[in-house]
Formats: structure tokens, C-alpha cells, sequence
């Protein structure tokens, strides 16, 4: 956009971050030397290298559930819930104390924008731990059932959309209800998972209940198939998500999914156009549109169709892109070269099946991984850009006629992880709630999250919930787990 | 009545979308009781029957799980009043299928039909035991509802042939799921009077469909079968447990694991049996004038 | 509703009512088709809006576009006093604050307007002779507008002929509330004609208004009453200006020129004290509305205390080191 009153460059300091040249994986309170071939981990605006990453074999999968196991057994089993309470609090704290350099390192290795990872992913970390570590001591009134017990050692696996705010996620619910973890970071954003392990020191924290085992898939499946891992967490694409499934088969292990999504953003015609239309663009740009519940498909209702795609494209048009630093960016950059390909992919697909495509005059950087915010329009639900998880900033519109239709339409994917509703009647929203096949449902609001409010899928994007005391129950047993 | 009367033999079929086919597939085995003298010959349900009780299945579940809660108990009731009526009947088939003594017969059968009570008392009851209301930091009102899974594919005990089968059947109806339940095997009897009393019952067709026959068989195609939402195995061959699972990932199926035996089916259920089918459903709506 | 239903209604004289501009012609022909079409604008959701103020309000506005910022606020600053113990030497003395805004640096901006009660307007117009500052006037029964249709029509009338070319009148909040929105048009346009030539600021006095649905309800109706500007408030009342209630009005201005081709400009008043929040409003006009309303022709800040303020992180930018109020004139 050229304007009279343009905006001069607001970095925020990298100088907070003090990434080492390679790290070590965290087991048993230590850092240690992996096994595997180390990997480079990028900073996707400019393609910098950042670090040298060590990568977890087998064997160190191995050392680290031991451990895991033998902290569970002596130390975080036995301990007094309300002491264990008091670490998370401390790790609440801590990440609060450092949140501004948890924000600088998140964007500077995931891409995001400092404004989202400083306002959004830390705050929202450190506000898990801090809701989890007062269940602690209080499971007996959860309502899960008479004697709630810990499952044991967790293996989770998180993806690199939410670094750190996916390791809370994980990490605050299993401590809280006792049990021990080993975490596989994703591979193209390890690092605030690291500073995390140097959080888990500082709060004094026994060795050996919280380990961080980097690497890529084949790590991650190490920690899935190890024998003595009692519960499994995932978060990540329904394919790999199907193939963990199949590996607990037969199992004792309890497993969780938070898998993808396809959800759709309903606007009515008497909708609050205006916050509408910021829930649109929050709900597929958020974060690059890397999120699970983007709200990548717009069904808008026909009569209002034109008048909300111009609102649409004129606040896409605002929209500032570019260094993830800089503190007025809204748009980052995409996580990898890898996932920039997927989404260059499905948009030609989208093109070449007749979709039309839109995208504001925006100038993306040189070097790094960009895509422009973009809008489809002419979109069916017979072509692919309405059926697969583009996973980036990419919004398919289609268009309804009536609820009916536009709930059809809404539940016809196999996925259901959330989804929108805009309208001023409040008896439609509550009906339309109703029958949407999704776990989040996000009226005249949208991409919000809480600690306190449960989170999960529907259908093929998962099963489990993650927060709230719906969550509590993915790691524990009782009477009616 | 004069002893010499001959009687009029009951024809077992499958029960699917309210009515009483046989197999697609023309197939029947004989059915023994616990001492091997011939009871009746079943239907030996195929995987087109199963295809058949799942179009049913997920035909019946916009309104049985649209339904209100308050109705379903009523309907989940009026099944346990009908069972009371053919109490003889039950217990009969119960002591032959499997050999039990008159007063145990009794006893499984009078368990049987109080479960559905228990049931029946807790459809209005689940969505405050487990739903509620989330106190997040914003100024929104974010509620969390359960709500039914879908279609669940039931593999019945194959022992308990009355009451495991109510055990298994009830809280997945109770929650507002329909099912395709596989019957036990070998004692599949009580199984279809009791479809009987469920087309008798006001529980609409297609909410339940059982099918009697082989879960060895059948339930490969039901775990596999991409419109099922859930498979509880609780009957599966143990061999085969594994190899289900496996096949039930690929539309990541909710999957109850069978028990290492088979439980003591009179012990108190629990929610146990109901959480795993069903979803939490969270909704957030801001607060504002 | 009560043109339909009382007969007398319909049998009543009407006077000639100012026609709204196309496509809206016919939307005053009744109370109730009025009724119908502000009811039927998109509403809006409070915190919907509050949050998007609040991420607009993160906006990080540095060394050029901060240095530019300053100057465009202090230009569209109308610097206003509306005491009951103002005195014409009160009104001299910001006059020439309006004029030459920090004595130590000629090149600072003068403000938009000087803003005071009808009866002072000639002694601004005196003060501020040739220096195309503008004077404002508030009038209508300033603040609480409650007399009669006559007498708010002669305040009008009195601060023209006294030297004001900016009419700053506040809608009846109490027919508005009653639901009498033709009674409100009516009122607008009689004082539009009264201005003249002056410009008409429709001060819609939002803190009474509460919800932003009627904000947008109020600021399309003065709009289509053929005010120049919105204004959001008195400054006698709490909340004064706030982002919200700015963001509304200007979405509602957007709207009003794409739908009618007439551009109206917006005056938050009341509240804004520091640099800071005056930069925050700058920016809710560039992502809201765009350059087309960065200009003291289309966006005013109705404020006392905000000028020094200005000033101060004027002198500081230019300076390198911090300053103190000292360093600025009292009003």
C-alpha cells in the first residue's frame, strides 16, 4: 500500500537471543551429544542458518524414555502433587520472566511475526503452565472419575506451526497429572523447545522429567513405538497421524491426535460485516495460515457475496508483509522451502481447475521463504483447494443460499476441527453450533484459544482434547478413562 | 393346552434399518445350545449386510442424535419395559444359549433390562457431567457440549450373550450414536428377540442394526469402512484386536480396545463405556452490547 | 412505527423535508422506512471492534513516520476551550498558541481551528485574522443540546454572523434514544441550512449513544443530514473519544463516499491527551480508510492538553534528548 504516512522499520532487538552455534539433546537434566547426523536449523525470512541441531537415534530415544522412566518411578510419581503444582508454576513464571526473548527466538526460527509470537504464542505458553500447574493437586475433583492416576511415561510429538505454545500444550497437562515426558520438537524449529529445557533448570526441575529429543520423522517415531511409553500425543498432518495410529495398534498406549483441518468460516448476510471480515483474514492469516484451524474455507452467503469479497481484498490490501521482526509485519514468512512448495502446488492446482485467483500488489523479500496472502473466489467443493489442508495463506470462497446448504456444505470434508459463524441472530448461531461436525466452534469470533477451553477434532482431525479438564483425561487413568 | 401340540418355530434373521432380512448373502449356520443339540439356524450376516447396516446406521443419526436428551431416555426406557414383557423368552434363550441355570438366566436378564434403565437415566444427565462452562480470559462465553460420535461399529461379547450385549449396545445409544453391532457368535439368539423389542420399542430404524455372525469376518469391513466413526472390539477375536486397530486408522477411528477377558458384566458400568464415543464440542461466542 | 400506526400522522402538514443524497433519496420518506433502513446497517460486534483497535493500537511508529505523524496531529488539531469562565483574553491567548504552536521552532505547524462558544467566535475570528486558521463554534445548546428547535437555530445563526466558518452542534442523544430519528435528520438539516457556508461538525456524543451499533446508526444519519464532519463527543461526557467508537465512524464515512461519492470527515474530541494516542488514531485512519483522510481537511482532533504534548515529542525528535513542560507554553 503507498501512502502519505508510511511506517519506517520497527525492529524488535535480536540482540535478547543468544542462539549457540549447535545444541545437544536434552536428557535427563543434561545436554548431550545425539547419535544421528546433527541438522541445520533455518531462519526462513532469510534462509540464515541458525544452528546446528543434534538428532536423536533410536538409542537416544532409548536413554531418554529410560530416564523418563526413572523420574516417573522415584521422583515425579511419588512427589506431592502440590509440589509438582509448584514446579509448573515456576515454569510459568520463567517463561514469563523471558518472554520477550522466547518471542524473538520463535520468530526468528519459525518465521512468524514478532507481533503474534510476542502477543499470542508466549503469553498464551505461559498461561498453560500456569492454568495446569493449580490442577496439580486437585484431580481428585476433576470430575474424571474416583482416583485419577498417571499413565506413566509420555511420548508427544509436536509440529512446527506453534513451537512453543504446542510444547505447553503437551508438556503442562502431562506434568500437572504426574506423569514424565519425552518431546520430539519438530525438525525446522527446534530452538525454543531448547531454551525451554534451560526454563526446566532454572525451575529446578528434576532430571529426567522432561526430555527433549530432536530430530526429524524417523526421531519422532522412535518416541511413538518405544515400548515403554505409555501414552502418545500428537499433533500434526491426518497422514502421519493415521501411521501413528496404526503403530499403538495393539498397544496399552493411550493415544491423542490433533490432526488437520479444512474448517469453514460461515458468513451470514446479517453478519457484523466489518468484524466479519477481520475474522476472515484473522482466521486464514493468522500465523501464515499455518494452523490446524485456519478457517480456509469462506462460505458467504450469496447476496452478501460481492460486497464481502470487496471489504475482503480491500483489508488484504492493509495487510503489511514482510520481516517477522519487524514489529508492524502481519504476514511472515512460510516455515520451510518445503511447505512453500506445497503451497505454491495446491494454488496452481486451484488456478488450473478454474478457481480465480486474487492476490494484493505485494512486494515479497529476495531471500526466504514468502507467499502472498490469497484469495480464491469461483471456488466448488469439488476442487482440491476446498478439500486439502493448503496449510498457508490461502482462502477458498464459496458461496451458500441458505443454512441448509451452507451446513452441508460446512460438514461435507473429512476433516472437523473447527469452524466460524457470523450472524446478529443469536438462535441461528446456536443452531448452526449445533450441527456443525467440528470441536471448535467460533461464533462471530475466531481463532481463539484459552487453557481452559478444550480443543480438539472431529472426524479425521483427531480425537482427544487438549486443555480445559476435557484435557486432563489424555493422561489419566481412572475408573472412566 | 395338550402336550402333543407342535411348535411353531421362530425364523432368526438379521435386524437392520427396522426390519428383519436375511442375509444378502443367503447364508445360515446352526446354532446350538451349551450342549450342542440344535437351537436354530442364524443368519450368517456378509459384509453387504454390514454396507447395508451402516447406510442405515448413518441414515438414523441426524434425528436419533437430534433428538432430545429427555427423549431418548424415554426411548431407551420404553426398550427396558417392552424387555420386561418377554422376560420368559429372554431367559429361556439366555439358559440354552448359554447354559445357565434358570435362576442366573433370571439374573442376566433382569441385569440386562435394569441396565437399559441405567441408561435411560443418563441421557439428560451427560452433557452437565461433562459439558460446561470454560472460564477463559477475554470477554467471551465458551461452553463445552458432548456430542455423539457417529456411527459406531459394536463387536458384541461373544459370552454374555444378553447382558455384555445391552452392556455394550446401551451407552452408545445412550450418547446419541447409532450402532452396527456383530453379535456373539455362537450364542447370537437373545441378540435378535432382542431387535425384536427394539422395532417394537419407538427406537427409530436404522439406530440400531444387528447383525448376527462372524466378527472375525465382519468386522475387518467395519473397521476399514470409512463412514464409521468408531469401533468398540470389545468382542474381537484377541488375535485379531491388533490387526482391527490398524485397520481402523486409516479414518482415525475412535477405537474402544477389547479387555483382556471378558468382564464381569454386572459390575457398575461407569461412564467408561460412553466418553469414548463421544466428541467435546466447544463454542465461543464474545460478550458485548 | 408511529407513522403507520397514528392516522393523524399521515394526515399531518409536513414541512419540506432536505432530500438525502442518491441512492438514499427515499430512505426519510417515513419514520418508519428510516427506522427500517438504520436498523438495517451491518451491525456491529463491540469486541470484534475493540480488538482490532487494540492489535492497530500495537503498531510501532518510529524516527520519519513518527516525525511525520506529529506534524499531521498538530495540524489537525482544533484547539478548543469551553469553559463557562473563558474571557476574551483566554481566547487571544490560544489563538496565538494556534498560530505559532512552539515559539522556539517556526517550523512546527499551526493547528487546524480554534474551537470556543459562539459568543467568542468573533474575538477568534480577530485574533486569527489572515492566518487561515479556522474558528469553531459549538452551538445548539452546547453541550446537552436540550432547548427548542428555535433558539439552537438562532445559537447557530448568532456564531456565524459572530465570525465562525466551523459549526460544532450535538444531536438530540434524547430523541435519538427515543427512537425519533426523522426528529433528528430534521434538526441536523435546518442547522446545516442555518450554517450557510460554514462547515457543519455533527458532535453525535457517543459516551451517551453506548453501543457502537448506534454510533454507526447516528454517524449514517447525520451523514445523510448533510453534515461535513462527525464528531464524537462534547468532551462533557465519559467516555469521550475512544478507538472504537473512531473506527466505527470512519468505517461508517468509507461507506457513506463509496456508496454516495461524498467524502465526510471524522472528529474524535475529548480524551486524547498524548502523543501516543493521537498516532494510534492516525493509524486506525491508514488501515481503516486510507490516505484519503490523513489530512486536517478530513480528520480533526477536538483537544486541549494533546497540543503540548505533541510538542514535546516534537522537541524531543528534533532535539535528540528528552523535554519537560517547561519547554512548552501554557495555554
Amino acid at each position: 500500500m503507498t501512502s502519505v504516512f508510511e511506517y519506517a522499520p520497527a525492529p524488535e532487538s535480536r540482540s535478547i537471543v543468544d542462539i549457540a552455534p549447535s545444541y545437544g539433546l536434552f536428557i535427563d537434566g543434561e545436554f548431550v551429544d545425539g547419535s544421528g547426523e546433527p541438522f541445520k536449523t533455518v531462519n526462513p525470512a532469510t534462509e540464515e542458518v541458525l544452528s546446528e541441531v543434534a538428532s536423536g537415534t533410536e538409542a537416544d530415544v532409548d536413554r531418554a524414555v529410560r530416564a523418563a522412566r526413572r523420574a516417573f518411578t522415584r521422583v515425579w510419581g511419588p512427589m506431592r502433587p502440590a509440589d509438582r503444582g509448584k514446579y509448573l508454576f515456576r515454569i510459568a513464571r520463567l517463561l514469563q520472566e523471558r518472554a520477550r526473548e522466547f518471542a524473538v527466538l520463535e520468530s526468528l526460527d519459525n518465521g512468524k511475526p514478532i507481533r503474534e509470537s510476542r502477543d499470542v504464542d508466549v503469553p498464551l505458553a505461559a498461561a498453560h503452565f500456569f492454568y495446569h500447574a493449580g490442577w496439580a493437586d486437585k484431580l481428585d475433583w476433576a470430575g474424571l472419575g474416583p482416583g485419577p492416576r498417571p499413565l506413566g511415561v509420555a511420548g508427544q510429538v509436536i509440529p512446527w506451526n506453534f513451537p512453543l505454545l504446542m510444547l505447553a500444550w503437551k508438556v503442562a497437562p502431562a506434568l500437572a497429572t504426574g506423569n514424565t515426558v519425552v518431546l520430539k520438537p519438530a525438525e525446522t524449529t527446534p530452538l525454543t523447545a531448547l531454551l525451554f529445557a534451560e526454563i526446566c533448570r532454572q525451575a529446578g526441575l528434576p532430571p529426567g522429567v522432561v526430555n527433549i529429543v530432536t530430530g526429524a520423522g524417523d526421531t519422532g517415531r522412535a518416541v511413538v513405538e518405544h515400548d515403554d511409553v505409555d501414552k502418545v500425543a500428537f499433533t500434526g498432518s491426518t497422514e502421519v497421524g493415521r501411521s501413528i495410529a496404526r503403530a499403538v495398534a495393539g498397544t496399552r498406549k493411550k493415544l491423542t491426535l490433533e490432526l488437520g483441518g479444512k474448517a469453514a468460516n460461515i458468513v451470514f448476510d446479517d453478519a457484523p460485516i466489518d468484524q466479519a471480515v477481520e475474522g476472515i483474514v484473522q482466521g486464514i492469516f493468522f500465523n501464515q495460515g499455518h494452523v490446524c484451524c485456519a478457517g480456509s474455507r469462506l462460505l458467504v452467503q450469496e447476496n452478501v457475496h460481492d460486497e464481502v469479497i470487496a471489504s475482503l481484498q480491500r483489508r488484504i490490501g492493509t495487510l503489511r508483509l514482510g520481516d517477522p521482526l519487524d514489529k508492524n509485519t502481519d504476514i511472515g514468512a512460510i516455515n520451510s522451502a518445503e511447505q512453500l512448495a506445497r503451497i505454491r502446488e495446491l494454488s496452481d492446482v486451484g488456478e488450473a481447475e478454474g478457481a480465480q485467483r486474487w492476490q494484493p500488489a505485494c512486494e515479497l523479500p529476495e531471500r526466504g521463504y514468502w507467499f502472498p496472502p490469497t484469495v480464491f473466489t469461483d471456488v466448488s467443493p469439488a476442487h482440491r483447494i476446498a478439500r486439502d489442508e493448503v496449510f498457508g495463506p490461502v482462502l477458498s470462497v464459496l458461496t451458500f443460499r441458505t443454512p441448509d446448504e451452507a451446513v452441508a456444505k460446512a460438514n461435507n470434508t473429512t476433516y472437523g476441527l473447527s469452524a466460524g459463524i457470523w450472524t446478529e441472530k443469536g438462535s441461528r448461531i446456536l443452531k448452526i453450533a449445533d450441527r456443525l461436525r467440528a470441536g471448535v466452534v467460533w461464533a462471530n469470533t475466531f481463532n481463539k484459544f484459552d487453557p481452559t477451553s478444550p480443543f480438539g477434532g472431529y472426524k479425521q482431525s483427531g480425537y482427544g482434547r487438549e486443555g480445559g479438564r476435557h484435557g486432563l483425561a489424555a493422561y489419566l487413568k481412572g475408573a472412566d478413562q | 393346552m395338550s402336550s402333543d401340540r407342535l411348535a411353531v418355530r421362530k425364523t432368526y434373521k438379521l435386524y437392520v434399518n427396522g426390519a428383519f432380512p436375511r442375509s444378502e448373502s443367503g447364508r445360515t449356520y446352526e446354532v446350538t445350545d451349551a450342549k450342542g443339540h440344535f437351537l436354530a439356524n442364524a443368519a450368517l450376516a456378509s459384509r453387504k449386510d454390514a454396507r447395508d447396516a451402516v447406510v442405515a446406521a448413518r441414515a438414523a443419526f441426524p434425528k436419533w442424535s437430534g433428538a432430545t436428551a429427555y427423549n431418548r431416555g424415554q426411548v431407551l426406557y420404553r426398550v427396558a419395559e417392552v424387555m420386561e414383557g418377554r422376560h420368559v423368552q429372554f431367559c429361556e434363550e439366555v439358559a440354552a444359549g448359554e447354559g445357565l441355570s434358570s435362576g442366573k438366566a433370571r439374573a442376566a436378564v433382569d441385569a440386562a433390562i435394569d441396565r437399559w434403565v441405567w441408561y435411560a437415566g443418563w441421557t439428560d444427565k451427560l452433557a452437565s457431567v461433562l459439558g460446561g462452562a470454560n472460564p477463559v480470559a477475554g470477554p467471551y462465553f465458551d461452553f463445552s457440549v458432548p456430542e455423539p460420535t457417529g456411527v459406531v461399529a459394536v463387536l458384541a461379547p461373544q459370552r454374555s450373550s444378553l447382558l455384555g450385549l445391552v452392556s455394550v449396545l446401551a451407552p452408545v445409544l445412550a450418547g446419541g450414536n447409532t450402532a452396527v453391532v456383530v453379535t456373539s457368535k455362537e450364542r447370537p439368539l437373545p441378540a435378535v428377540t432382542l431387535g425384536e423389542v427394539l422395532a417394537t420399542s419407538d427406537v427409530p430404524a436404522g439406530v440400531v442394526n444387528l447383525l448376527t455372525g462372524d466378527a472375525e469376518e465382519i468386522g475387518p469391513w467395519l473397521a476399514e469402512h470409512d463412514d464409521v466413526d468408531a469401533v468398540d472390539l470389545t468382542g474381537a477375536p484377541a488375535r485379531r484386536a491388533m490387526e482391527l486397530e490398524r485397520l481402523a486408522a486409516g479414518s482415525i477411528k475412535r477405537v474402544l480396545r477389547p479387555p483382556a477377558e471378558e468382564p464381569d458384566w454386572t459390575a457398575d458400568p461407569g461412564l467408561a463405556r460412553m466418553t469414548p464415543f463421544l466428541e467435546t464440542k466447544t463454542v465461543w461466542h464474545p460478550m458485548g452490547v | 412505527m408511529t407513522d403507520l400506526l397514528d392516522p393523524h400522522a399521515l394526515a399531518a402538514e409536513t414541512p419540506p423535508r432536505r432530500e438525502p443524497p442518491a441512492p438514499f433519496r427515499d430512505v426519510t420518506r417515513s419514520g418508519a422506512a428510516f427506522r427500517a433502513f438504520l436498523h438495517g446497517l451491518p451491525g456491529v460486534d463491540q469486541v470484534g471492534a475493540e480488538a482490532r483497535t487494540a492489535v492497530l493500537g500495537t503498531r510501532s511508529i518510529k524516527t520519519t513516520a513518527k516525525a511525520w505523524a506529529i506534524d499531521t496531529a498538530i495540524a489537525m488539531v482544533d484547539l478548543t476551550t469551553l469553559e463557562g469562565a473563558d474571557t476574551p483574553g483566554k481566547v487571544r491567548s490560544l489563538a496565538a498558541k494556534a498560530k505559532q504552536p512552539d515559539p522556539t521552532d517556526p517550523a512546527t505547524p499551526q493547528v487546524a481551528a480554534v474551537c470556543v462558544y459562539g459568543d467568542l467566535a468573533g474575538i477568534a475570528r480577530e485574533a486569527l485574522a489572515g492566518t487561515g486558521i479556522h474558528v469553531a463554534a459549538v452551538a445548539t445548546a452546547f453541550p446537552s443540546g436540550r432547548a427548542s428547535r428555535a433558539v439552537k437555530l438562532a445559537d447557530v445563526q448568532d456564531a456565524v454572523a459572530n465570525g465562525a466558518d466551523e459549526i460544532d452542534m450535538v444531536i438530540d442523544r434524547g430523541a435519538f434514544l427515543a427512537g425519533r430519528y426523522l426528529d433528528v435528520y430534521d434538526e441536523i438539516a435546518a442547522v446545516k441550512e442555518a450554517c450557510g457556508d460554514a462547515h457543519l461538525k455533527v458532535i453525535l456524543e457517543t459516551g451517551e449513544l453506548v453501543t457502537l451499533d448506534n454510533v454507526r446508526r447516528a454517524s449514517w444519519l447525520a451523514m445523510l443530514a448533510g453534515g461535513d464532519f462527525i464528531k464524537t463527543s462534547t468532551g462533557k461526557i465519559s467516555p469521550a473519544a475512544t478507538l472504537p467508537v473512531c473506527l466505527v465512524m470512519l468505517e461508517a464515512v468509507r461507506d457513506f463516499r463509496a456508496a454516495t461519492g461524498r467524502q465526510v470527515g471524522v472528529k474524535p474530541a475529548g480524551g486524547i491527551r498524548t502523543t501516543k494516542d493521537a498516532i494510534k488514531h492516525l493509524v486506525l485512519i491508514n488501515e481503516t480508510v486510507g490516505p484519503d483522510w490523513l489530512s486536517p481537511d478530513w480528520f480533526r482532533f477536538g483537544a486541549s492538553s494533546l497540543l503540548n504534548d505533541l510538542l514535546l515529542q516534537r522537541q524531543k525528535l528534533r532535539t535528540g534528548h528528552y523535554s519537560g513542560p517547561d519547554h512548552v507554553t501554557v495555554d
